[in-house]
């Protein structure tokens, strides 16, 4: 049994300790907002927070997270970065198929928490990590520029 | 990035509105019998509260074709659009087929363009019933009573009846013959940048994709074929793998092995723990060596012949004669969201749970599979997380309802990103032989020999026709320049081992980059400005011909660059929409590329949602850049070479340009628009590299090496 704080609630699982968080979530719990893209940590779209900070959870096994404070694309917009984030998502009509967006938006609001306003090189840094196919980058740069410019 | 795309019409306010309480996607259909009172086709219903359900016939995965559709219907039934009801189609080729191929399928950007005529109709014949229904209620003139926001109005009595109340009368009224479109001037929603309706919920992580469906009582499942092409299981040693915590079952199948758990990790570490012995066959010694020494013998073929013009070959013999060969690799599809499928099957009946380009198929192609007639076979289909061709083929369907004859209960068969790409269907390998003769500086004879795979003639045999398939010589029969002596041909050559099927941008991504690479040797050769080259040869076909000058304008064309920088056009018709595209690229010493700025002008005549074109061609710009610069998929010993994202490279934020989309006004019908920015920026890139450094890249993808002098193109 796993016990891991999840969106300001503790959930007990009954799993193997070395499951990747993405996979407790998905088919543990049914939340399938964090998506399975790789596996290898090479494509962002597991992205999830941990005490604020983006990871990804495709390589995360639930038994090494302890008390940390987990936080998934269904909650983010709990937050003030990640209600601007995902704001400025919706005003700048940044998504296509979408299957990425909940990993671009975790890394993009972790970014804004920690740096609110953002130059070219800190986004670059940020979502490097966060692969689209559908090729949002353009407007995703700038979703970012506009959440930072909204206080 | 900068667009000619207005600002939205509607508010903030009402897009939130219009999102939260208005508009619902469904992903299951009520037949039509049992539908709403008011259900005059197979695309709109009427409820007696009003609510307007607009059935989707062409599916979701990311070109925002439900926003486009819904636009179109509302825009002709004067439906609120901010209380609409989406649905995704049933498997039904009768109804929801596409009118360009006869298959029910969303691709080779048609949905817009084949729905275009059939849609506005449905939406006006609705509209038609709906104001003669309130006419006859009211007592007065069908004529005297216009519409607006889901109502009849009657001015003259300043009378109102919402369309919900006058469904039932509407359904027992006989469809007016020749229902007059509007004039495109009275269109309140086509050319608004409308926002998505599939956007909310794909910010939330609420939109739910294929691999999201969770049917009570799932279990998760991953899967190998074999390494090599067209191998068979020879021994499976599952002792290890049924010792893995959380593993169920696994499944041996002669091509396939699949490992069932409580989770995908217990599945994939269960696969891990299998010892597979593969008989391999005769394709485990097919390299990718091998593959290209095959399709060049056959490139020296006479192809069939697919189109002609005056004498080429007279043509090619007065003038001064260039040749050159352009090569593209195979490249795999990587959509996002790996290949899946969840299967429940039984005795008598199978349900599947999926996001697919090709309804229909998928229902027709399993229910063969199992023995089942086709209406056992229940399909709910899904938002797809990018789909680029792959999503037009069964076999992710066909393999998981195989696995799931094994299971009791449903499964869920997700794909590993490295069995995603090791077991796609991969864009072919091309070779094109381009001729060209020029005579007082412009081209005189032509000639374009296209050698590769024919997808068509699996995919949809009748259009393969006396050897020629019609997509593979797409944009080369009717490229755009004045010649007058002109052959395009076509060589079928399967590649050994490797299956093909269409990938973004289909057959005009390789005509498309042979043409306007040997365009631009030509300019050069001719001692013409590339754009200057072009413009003398445009005179027949002025839509492009006016994008060709505004992409020059924009892009500062012919102006100050520093060293190793250049600039680089490609023009096209393709998909029927006309754009340039001018691309800015630096590349070092060391043969690293950066791309500085690409500018695209598009003419794709009525743009019904002009924020859609905008970021489809961003998009898909981005997309051909991926490829021209990283895509490439090799073979050893009959196996795929790459397996994740470290070895098959996606373009990153940080190696993306600056975009600037220009969509220009135009009233003519609509054109296809996903697939063209992968075909412009391959072109545009290699001939920008070409005025960076004077050497010309004629296989993709980019060689740094070649770019660096270290290696011969």
């Amino acid at each position: 049994m796993v016990s891991l704080q999840i969106n300001g609630q503790s959930r007990d699982i009954d799993i193997s300790p070395d499951t990747p968080l993405l996979w407790a979530l998905r088919d543990v719990l049914g939340m399938t907002g964090t998506k399975f893209g790789c596996g290898i940590a090479q494509c962002g779209a597991c992205t999830v927070h941990l005490d604020g900070q983006p990871v990804r959870s495709c390589m995360l096994a639930v038994g090494a997270i302890g008390n940390r404070k987990i936080t998934t694309i269904e909650a983010i917009g709990e937050t003030p970065a990640g209600a601007k984030v995902q704001k400025a998502w919706l005003d700048l009509e940044v998504v296509q198929c979408g299957y990425c967006q909940s990993g671009q938006i975790m890394s993009a609001a972790a970014l804004l928490a920690a740096t609110p306003h953002p130059d070219d090189a800190d986004i670059d840094a940020a979502m490097a990590g966060n692969i689209c196919r559908c090729g949002t980058y353009v407007r995703i740069r700038a979703a970012i520029k506009k959440a930072a410019s909204e206080a | 990035m900068s667009s000619a795309a207005e600002q939205p019409k509607i508010s903030r306010r009402n897009l939130l509105q219009a999102s939260a309480a208005g508009v619902a996607i469904y992903g299951f259909h009520l037949p039509l019998a049992q539908a709403a009172p008011f259900a005059p086709n197979a695309f709109i219903r009427i409820a007696g509260d009003g609510q307007v359900t607009l059935v989707m016939p062409q599916v979701e995965m990311g070109q925002g074709v439900y926003t486009s559709i819904a636009m179109i219907m509302a825009e002709e039934l004067d439906a609120d659009f901010a209380r609409l009801t989406l649905e995704h189609a049933p498997p039904d080729e009768a109804h929801y087929a596409n009118p360009a191929f006869g298959v029910q399928a969303t691709g080779n950007s048609n949905s817009i363009r084949a729905f275009w005529k059939p849609l506005r109709t449905a939406g006006a014949t609705a509209r038609a019933l709906l104001v003669m229904a309130a006419a006859q209620q009211w007592g007065v003139d069908a004529a005297s009573c216009s519409t607006a926001a889901s109502q009849v109005i009657h001015a003259a009595s300043g009378r109102k009846l919402g369309y919900g109340a006058l469904a039932a009368r509407a359904a027992t009224l006989k469809p007016p013959a020749n229902v007059p479109l509007k004039d495109p001037k009275n269109f309140t929603l086509i050319g608004k940048p409308l926002k998505r309706l599939d956007t909310p919920d794909k910010v939330t992580g609420k939109a739910a994709y294929g691999i999201d469906a969770m049917p009570p009582g799932v279990k998760f499942a991953t899967l190998a074929a074999s390494p090599v092409f067209g191998g068979k299981i020879g021994h499976v040693d599952d002792s290890k793998a049924k010792a893995v915590a959380g593993v169920r079952q696994v499944v041996v199948l002669d091509d396939l092995v699949a490992v069932v758990g409580d989770t995908m990790w217990a599945a994939k570490k269960g696969l891990a723990a299998l010892t597979v012995t593969w008989n391999e066959g005769t394709n485990a010694v097919v390299d990718s060596a091998q593959i290209w020494d095959d399709i060049r013998r056959a490139s020296t073929q006479k192809g069939a012949v697919a189109k002609t013009i005056g004498d080429a070959d007279k043509g090619l013999g007065d003038g001064d004669r260039m040749e050159a060969a352009y090569e593209l690799p195979f490249l795999a599809h990587a959509t996002m969201e790996p290949l899946n499928c969840t299967a429940h099957v039984t005795a008598d009946s199978c349900e599947l749970w999926i996001g697919t380009q090709i309804m229909a198929r998928v229902q027709s192609t399993v229910a063969k599979t199992l023995g089942l007639p086709a209406e056992k076979v229940t399909v709910h289909q899904h938002l797809l997380g990018g789909g680029f061709g792959r999503r037009l083929e069964p076999d992710m369907a066909i393999k998981a309802a195989r696995i799931a004859q094994h299971v009791d209960g449903p499964v869920k068969v997700v794909y590993t990103r490295e069995e995603d790409i090791q077991h796609d269907m991969y864009r072919p390998v091309y070779r094109d032989l381009l001729a060209a003769s020029l005579k007082d500086g412009k081209i005189n004879g032509w000639s374009h020999k296209i050698t590769g795979s024919a997808v068509i003639a699996r995919w949809l045999p009748p259009a393969f026709q006396k050897g020629v398939d019609g997509d593979a010589v797409d944009s080369a029969v009717d490229m755009p320049y004045a010649i007058p002596n002109f052959r395009v041909e076509y060589v079928r050559r399967e590649p050994p081992a490797v299956p093909t099927g269409f990938w973004r941008g289909v057959g005009p991504n390789n005509n498309v980059f042979a043409i306007e690479s040997f365009m631009d040797e030509l300019a050069h050769k001719a001692g013409k400005d590339p754009v200057a080259f072009r413009l003398a040869m445009l005179e027949g076909t002025p839509r492009l011909k006016s994008v060709v000058q505004l992409a020059a304008q924009r892009s500062g064309w012919g102006g100050a660059l520093p060293a190793r920088t250049g600039r680089g056009i490609a023009a096209q018709i393709s998909f029927a929409s006309f754009i340039a595209t001018v691309c800015e690229a630096e590349a070092d010493e060391n043969g690293e590329v950066k791309i500085r700025r690409m500018v695209s002008v598009v003419d794709t005549g009525i743009a019904v949602n002009p924020d859609t074109i905008v970021a489809q061609l961003q998009g898909g710009l981005i997309f051909g850049l991926t490829a021209a610069l990283h895509g490439q998929i090799t073979i050893a010993k009959g196996r795929v070479q790459q397996s994740n994202f470290h070895d098959y490279r996606m373009l990153r934020i940080n190696e993306v340009p600056s975009i600037e989309v220009h969509v220009v006004k135009s009233g003519e019908a609509p054109g296809g628009i996903g697939e063209t920015g992968a075909t412009a920026a391959p072109p545009a890139l290699a001939n920008a590299l070409y005025a960076a450094t004077g050497i010309r890249l004629r296989r993709l993808p980019v060689d740094r090496d070649v770019l660096a002098g270290r290696k011969e193109a």
